[in-house]
């Protein structure tokens, strides 16, 4: 009994520091990928080639899921507000809501689904048929030249799909509020202008995406370099990058909102 | 052990007696934990990063499976080094890359990915891809592994060719002995981490250590077993009949 | 040709990002009404300010001129100091009042500016002498109370 309790109190100390080790190597990993970035900076055709992959091919499923949000906000928030006379302030609550906070969190969880976990495992893959060992022979560094340029694409073009989906879901909200609901379209504007301020809401929701963007593409890449080179180690690195990352981005999401809409 | 320049060098042994091993400390991928690699006149033991690669830029390698980039075209894959370590213009590359393409016969392949290719053929592009700067010296892991008997030929008629043509040094891991035996100057033998025998062909073929002769001729019986060590089957089985009783 | 595909695909990715934020910033936000242009800021005192917050509306007439940008409290004279952003087209004359408003009954607070009859303007950084504060709902509540009550005693009384 007491043999079975010292072993599962060691096994979880094992754990726990193994944890700890694949953080700090994770660290690492991250400031010499930020070392290794004048490479591809030099060379913006290898972030153009990253950017395709990763935000033009996630165009379709964050501007469809963009549409389908912002038109599910409308009509629930009318329900709501109908019930108060105030469905003047529906273009408010749609706006605020996806600029603040669905906008960068949900186009962050299809991101890290679509593009993170296409990312662990192309990298993956190219770790277990040795073409980064071949890369290394020939004297280019793997991180320089395969982890750089995606992890740069990966933050660019996650403020941009954000910024897609929240204009996306305005829309949405307008089409159903105001085209079949028949809310006032003067006043679904105007309250929505006045109510939306460019710094506090607008940067605030694009600063989000950004953090978001660098969270999920760090932990998609670090996934992809450490998976074990075989089938079972690839499928599980891109299963833990969407774990991962989808919880980093709502605890970070948490922790951001509570920094940025504090006193307001 | 030395390697002479301009020879073709084959590494022999069983699996796991440290071939692959010797090939990366040789490559500086991994580091001797002692003794000392000296390649070129250089020390490889404390070279930094950079070091290493200025090193690495004269070494040309032949992965396994080949390990083509897939996302590139076979056109690329050869024009990857030449784009990463020079500033030549489009043109001169080209005629380059037609060059290292046409010198392993594949030069009509060259728009196609390496998903089209069939084993033989990516083994090929691969060499053509690992000689396109003209190393120095070449790696060659396993080259014949997995290959059709016409393919390995033309693969280990290209390793010669090259070696003689280019004036590089080869150094071949294989299993394939009769192979190997044709085209190298000199063959190595080693086993559990150790230089067992050293010589020409004709002198391993003709070897009186046992393990080598085991191997040369590939005899099941002798002193390396086949069988994973384990209890006597006969024991085993009377086990299981006192359970089931 | 695969290439110039690639980027052209890339260009539509990124020329679509930024045109969603342009929509995001003019349409959506209020960059277009008060957050650029030119502006002067004025200061007022209330003795209560209620549940004014930063960012709230300066209205004249009905129309935003402006917007909240600080509340700090004044320690010397325990009152609230209210900066003003307001629009540069917009002038108001020395004497003008400013009251802090509810919009509806349960609506959001902002600054109300009337404007006086003085020929003399505002500058940049004066004070708004003459102030309203907030309506305290509690305290317009017991105020009725306390009248209802002095009222209503000699009757029970008798």
């Amino acid at each position: 009994m007491l043999h079975r309790l010292s072993s599962s109190v060691s096994a979880l100390g094992a754990q726990v520091i193994d944890m700890v080790l694949r953080l700090g190597y994770a660290t690492r990993f991250m400031l010499l990928t930020l070392r290794q970035s004048t490479t591809c900076l030099m060379r913006p055709s290898l972030i153009v080639r990253e950017l395709y992959y990763t935000g033009t091919l996630s165009m379709v499923i964050i501007l469809v899921s963009g549409l389908f949000v912002g038109m599910v906000l409308a009509l629930q928030g009318y329900q709501t507000l109908v019930t108060y006379g105030s469905e003047s302030v529906l273009g408010v609550l749609v706006a605020l809501s996806l600029v603040r906070e669905l906008g960068p969190v949900i186009a962050a969880l299809l991101f890290a689904s679509r593009a993170g976990s296409a990312m662990t495992a192309e990298i993956g893959l190219m770790k277990a048929t040795e073409q980064l060992a071949a890369m290394e022979m020939m004297a280019v560094d793997p991180i320089a030249r395969v982890v750089a340029p995606r992890f740069w694409a990966g933050l660019l073009s996650m403020p941009l799909l954000a910024a897609l989906f929240s204009a996306m879901g305005i829309f949405g909200g307008y089409i159903v509020g105001v085209v079949l609901i028949g809310v006032d379209e003067g006043s679904f504007w105007s309250q929505m202008q006045s109510a939306v301020d460019v710094r506090e809401d607008i940067l605030n929701g694009v600063i989000k995406s950004v953090v978001f963007g660098i969270a999920i593409t760090w932990i998609a890449l670090f996934e992809g370099y450490d998976a074990p080179p075989t089938a079972e180690g690839v499928s599980g690195a891109t299963t833990r990058t969407v774990v991962t990352s989808s919880l980093a981005v709502l605890g970070l999401d948490f922790i951001l909102t509570s920094f940025m809409f504090r006193g307001v | 052990m030395t390697i002479a320049q301009g020879q073709v060098v084959a590494l022999m042994g069983i699996s796991g007696s440290g071939k692959t091993t010797l090939l990366r400390l040789i490559g500086g991928v991994m580091r001797p934990t002692s003794g000392e690699v000296w390649v070129n006149g250089v020390c490889t033991n404390d070279l930094d990063q950079a070091g290493l690669y200025q090193l690495r830029r004269q070494m040309g390698m032949l992965f396994q499976f080949g390990a083509l980039f897939t996302d590139l075209s076979v056109f690329d894959n050869v024009a990857f080094q030449l784009r990463e370590h020079t500033q030549l213009p489009e043109a001169m590359i080209r005629d380059l890359v037609m060059m290292k393409l046409h010198a392993v016969g594949l030069r009509g392949a060259h728009q196609l990915m390496p998903a089209a290719l069939s084993g033989g053929m990516a083994r090929r592009v691969a060499l053509a891809r690992a000689i396109a700067l003209d190393p120095m010296l070449m790696l060659y892991d396993e080259p014949f592994t997995g290959l059709d008997p016409i393919s390995l030929g033309a693969i280990a008629q290209l390793v010669r060719q090259f070696n003689d043509t280019l004036g590089t040094t080869s150094l071949l891991v294989t299993h394939d002995v009769a192979e190997a035996l044709d085209v190298v100057d000199d063959v190595y033998y080693l086993a559990d981490g150790k230089m067992l025998a050293h010589g020409s062909p004709q002198t391993m073929r003709a070897h009186t250590n046992p393990m080598v002769r085991q191997f040369v001729y590939g005899e099941i019986d002798g002193p390396v077993a086949a069988q994973y060590p384990v209890g006597d089957f006969a024991t085993a089985l009377k086990l299981r009949k006192q359970c089931a009783a | 040709m695969q290439r110039s595909m690639l980027d052209l695909w890339v260009g539509l990715f990124v020329i679509a990002g930024l045109a969603a934020l342009v929509v995001l910033a003019f349409k959506v936000g209020n960059m277009s009404s008060t957050g650029a242009g030119e502006t002067y800021s004025l200061q007022a005192n209330f003795d209560n300010i209620g549940g004014l917050k930063p960012r709230a509306p300066v209205k004249s007439a009905g129309v935003v001129v402006g917007r909240v940008t600080r509340i700090e409290f004044n320690n010397d004279r325990f009152t609230a100091k209210v900066t003003l952003t307001i629009n540069k087209a917009v002038q108001f004359p020395k004497d003008s009042t400013a009251a802090i408003l509810t919009s509806g009954l349960l609506g959001e607070q902002y600054v109300g500016i009337d404007g006086g009859g003085d020929g003399e303007m505002f500058k940049a950084g004066d004070n708004i002498r003459l102030t309203q504060s907030a309506v305290v709902l509690e305290k317009l509540i017991s105020q009725f109370m306390f009248d209802k009550a002095a009222q209503g005693q000699p009757n029970t009384q008798k």
